[in-house]
């Protein structure tokens, strides 16, 4: 696993000369996304301090922290989405596979592509649920021929373990679903596109115990073929399919650990008292 | 984090349970710390009735260990502890495990004086156990005492006094073989007060495995089996 080759964690020194630290394993050889010194401001007010932090290839990295700390500011900035919200701006290094993505003439259609995107609350588009699935390979030129696409969205499926329940009813709406199947929908649709990196901003908090089980299972499956960071306020969830856990407070990284390590023997004081349910 | 507190969950009730399960922890220390002090004591005195006394009260001890873990359990069940919280729990639940072995031990010790005394008198083999029975009672008390303030220093001082206890044990061995060669009619004897040292022995390792629970509760570090 990719924890062997983290490293420990150096100081960041933010332009403001103030020290900030991250305690534990920050960074790793050869990782999919490399970020550093990441600031993000909404207008004047800024959500994200100088976060520096690499994700390794086909890790499962959680994101957890009280609420307003800056996790789905932190996760948005990964694919741009922030882009889209108004005043809101980034700066720091965010490297893809060394790649620059907010370099000038980055297409942002193409890396959101990439770097796929599932929400807290599921979001089927008002169509069948073959159409949801087929519509990304579809704008994005994947599909050649019909067949073809009826081979991504029947792979897709069932990479989302969904096929199963929906091989009957494709053209049915896709909103006609429960919401841990609309939510494994919006995974398919995420997956369709052949992403590489699959970013979760609490996928499971509209969900029951179970369909919250198969969205975890399928994430540890997918984890083998993609790279994914996820957001959640479960600190069990976090524990349960992560291999690494950062923990942020109020627009800072805090730690990034091995998982096991967090939930066991966090290294900082704060990631304690949030773990433990106490007052930080 | 050295500076260990079980106290400011968000949850008050937390606190308290967390609160509940250390203190009935130390209750149980107590009792079998009184426990080991009385099964000696039957032994040096040739003292029944005290002996009897251990092994009514034995009962008492497996029925801590019991409620102790179930209130762990529970705890588990409810508020998934994690971290130092989690490490708090595990630990517990391993110390009333060897709490209650060392009470098992110490009924033995009583059951052993009680033939002993039915044997007659005879005080060949007293010494030993005196010796080693004192230094057992005080690094058991030693090892509470740093449970109670989670002082993981305290533990690891204490914790090389197995050692000691070990080498002990072993030239007790020895001279009670030269006693048994030398008089073969107190070999039965002898042989019982060997079960005692035997006894005695085994709950030294016990009080080190508190000692080691003491570390992992502080540092998170598992210092068993030698483990650095
Ligand atoms: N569109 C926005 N405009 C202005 N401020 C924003 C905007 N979105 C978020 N913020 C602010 O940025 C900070 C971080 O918010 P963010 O949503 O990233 O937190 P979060 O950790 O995801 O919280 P939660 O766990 O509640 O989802 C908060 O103070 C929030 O008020
Ligand atoms: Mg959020």
């Amino acid at each position: 696993m990719a924890n062997s080759e983290m490293i420990e964690s150096v100081n960041n020194v933010s332009e403001s000369g103030t020290e900030r630290q991250t305690v534990g394993a920050s960074f790793c050889d050869d990782p999919k996304f490399s970020i550093r010194n990441a600031s993000v401001f909404y207008a004047e007010k800024q959500a994200i301090f100088d976060v520096s932090v690499d994700i390794a290839r086909h890790e499962v990295i959680a994101m957890i922290g009280p609420s307003g700390c800056g996790k789905s500011t932190f996760l948005r900035s990964l694919n741009r989405m922030n882009d889209t919200v108004e005043d809101c701006r980034v700066e720091g290094g965010f490297h893809l596979d060394g790649q620059d993505i907010y370099q000038d003439n980055m297409d942002v259609v193409a890396l959101r592509a990439q770097v796929g995107m599932v929400f807290q609350k599921p979001n089927p588009f008002p169509k069948s649920i073959y159409e949801n699935v087929a519509y990304g390979p579809r704008i994005h030129g994947l599909a050649d021929s019909r067949v073809d696409l009826d081979e991504i969205v029947e792979d897709s499926l069932r990479r989302a373990s969904l096929w199963d329940e929906v091989k009957d009813r494709l053209h049915q709406p896709g909103t006609g679903l429960s919401g841990g199947q609309q939510q494994r929908l919006c995974i398919a649709r995420t997956i369709a596109v052949n992403p590489e990196v699959i970013l979760m901003d609490e996928p499971c908090s509209a969900l029951d115990p179970i369909a919250t089980a198969r969205i975890e299972e399928l994430i540890e499956e997918l984890s083998q073929n993609f790279t994914i960071a996820i957001v959640t306020h479960s600190m069990q969830q976090a524990a349960r399919v992560s291999s690494r856990t950062a923990y942020f407070h109020l627009g800072e990284l805090i730690e990034v650990n091995p998982t096991e390590m967090v939930f066991t023997t966090p290294e900082h004081e704060l990631t304690e008292a949030y773990i433990t349910g106490r007052f930080g | 984090m050295d500076n260990l507190s079980f106290e400011n969950h968000i949850m008050k009730q937390f606190d308290e349970e967390l609160e509940e399960i250390r203190t009935q922890l130390m209750e149980m220390g107590g009792l079998v710390e009184e426990q080991l002090r009385l099964a000696i004591r039957a032994i040096e005195d040739a003292d029944s009735a005290v002996a009897e006394t251990v092994i009514a009260r034995e009962s008492q001890v497996d029925d801590m260990e019991m409620s102790i873990d179930e209130r762990c359990t529970l705890i588990i069940a409810r508020r998934q502890p994690a971290a130092s919280d989690l490490r708090l729990i595990v630990s517990v639940m391993r110390a009333v495990s060897d709490l209650e072995r060392i009470g098992d031990e110490a009924q033995k010790v009583a059951k052993l004086a009680i033939t002993l005394t039915e044997e007659g008198k005879s005080p060949s083999g007293y010494v030993e156990v005196r010796h080693i029975g004192q230094r057992v009672l005080l690094m058991l008390h030693a090892a509470l005492d740093a449970f109670a303030r989670f002082d993981s220093a305290a533990a690891l001082e204490t914790l090389k006094q197995d050692e000691q206890i070990d080498l002990e044990y072993k030239s007790a061995v020895r001279e009670l073989v030269t006693y048994m060669m030398e008089d073969p009619r107190s070999i039965t004897r002898v042989i019982n007060i060997l079960w005692v040292i035997r006894a005695l022995e085994r709950i030294g390792d016990h009080t080190k495995n508190l000692c080691e629970q003491i570390v992992f509760v502080v540092h998170g570090r598992d210092i068993r089996h030698g483990n650095e």
